[in-house]
């Protein structure tokens, strides 16, 4: 007996398969020009190894987005990483207490460039409920922070909108950002070289 | 013949006399409080009584009284007998001024570390502990968060606008 297989690789159902856009260039018989920021975004942004940094109930919701019904993995992001020296995408999710902010700055700071990070509910992004003298008030206030993901805790949906905007970013970032003035005022403003 | 409070009682009154003062039973358990230079006198006395033998520290914490001049600081020790299966309670208090308290880390192993959280949040100062620092908190931590005069919410923060929670004002 077949399985009904929905989406399966020979396509028996005629099935309008959609190819994703391509960066703009030029293209003749055999060749295909583009700006290199245009391939390197594109093989970045489809291939990210997150880091997950998870201390409370949202890292349990995205263990469900890891997991198979939401798969994460679909974007690429199949290889989470527990080391920061391999990983690209710090993903902070939960309460950070004011003790673990250094631990959170170090890995930070173990990542190599160029390296993101997404700050995944309402703890995270400004310590939420956790309005007290231990906790700290946004991971902001430690590293520099590329996406918020507003939630307490986000569904498995909106990490999945964080993480695409993070590829948005990843996608669209000149190769030259890194060594920009900005950057470096920007890593200066949290006193990190 | 199992342990009860008007036997610990009696022998605490009659070992300590007046000194010990304010004996109440809430919920059944004896409460009852001395000044705080007699604080390890009465714990070796606890411990080393025959028939009584607290020789478990259950719990040590502190509780700040505000209005309480003079005596703004309790030091609460929870003591257990193993041997008869009885808890008390023992109290001395101490002015916010000098919180000077002596320790009973010679006495009790575990009170190491609860003594060390009590200065944490209170700042009771126990004379004689091998390591008092921090312990749960920051080290850069600057004041004594669960004293009464510093309010819970985290002072730092002003994007937070009074208004929204009910209490007038606006941000700074």
């Amino acid at each position: 007996m077949a399985r009904p297989v929905q989406y399966n690789v020979k396509n028996e159902g005629g099935k309008i398969v959609t190819v994703g856009q391509g960066p703009e260039g030029y293209s003749g018989e055999g060749f295909f020009t583009t700006k290199l920021s245009d391939v390197v975004g594109l093989a970045r942004k489809n291939s990210i190894w997150p880091l997950p940094f998870a201390t409370s109930c949202c890292g349990i919701e995205f263990m469900a987005t890891m997991g198979s019904h939401y798969d994460l993995a679909r974007f690429g992001a199949e290889r989470v990483g527990f080391s920061p020296r391999q990983c690209d995408l710090l993903m902070v999710m939960g309460t950070i207490a004011k003790k673990m902010g250094p631990v959170l700055r170090q890995v930070y700071l173990q990542m190599a460039e160029p390296r993101w990070v997404l700050a995944m509910g309402a703890c995270a992004s400004s310590g939420g409920i956790f309005d007290t003298y231990s906790v700290l008030q946004g991971i902001d206030q430690v590293i520099p922070v590329d996406v918020y993901i507003p939630g307490c805790p986000p569904r498995p949906e909106a990490v999945l909108d964080g993480f695409m905007k993070i590829q948005e970013l990843v996608g669209s970032e000149s190769v030259r950002r890194r060594s920009s003035p900005q950057y470096k005022a920007l890593l200066d403003s949290y006193g990190i070289q | 013949m199992a342990l009860t409070n008007d036997i610990v009682k009696t022998k605490l009154i009659e070992k300590f006399g007046d000194q010990l003062s304010n004996f109440e039973e809430p919920y059944g358990m004896l409460n009852f409080e001395a000044s705080k230079e007699m604080n390890l006198k009465v714990l070796q006395f606890l411990f080393d009584e025959p028939g009584l033998q607290f020789q478990f520290l259950a719990d040590l914490c502190a509780v700040h009284y505000p209005d309480n001049a003079g005596r703004e600081l309790a030091v609460v020790y929870h003591l257990h007998s193993l041997r008869e299966n009885f808890r008390i309670r023992f109290k001395v208090f101490t002015s916010i001024q000098q919180p000077d308290i002596f320790t009973a880390t010679r006495l009790f192993s575990s009170a190491n570390w609860m003594e060390r959280e009590t200065y944490d949040f209170f700042g009771v100062n126990f004379l004689g502990h091998p390591n008092l620092k921090r312990i749960l908190n920051v080290d850069e931590m600057d004041y004594f968060p669960m004293r009464k005069e510093f309010p819970l919410e985290e002072q730092s923060r002003i994007d937070k606008d009074d208004e929204m929670f009910g209490r007038g004002g606006s941000i700074k």
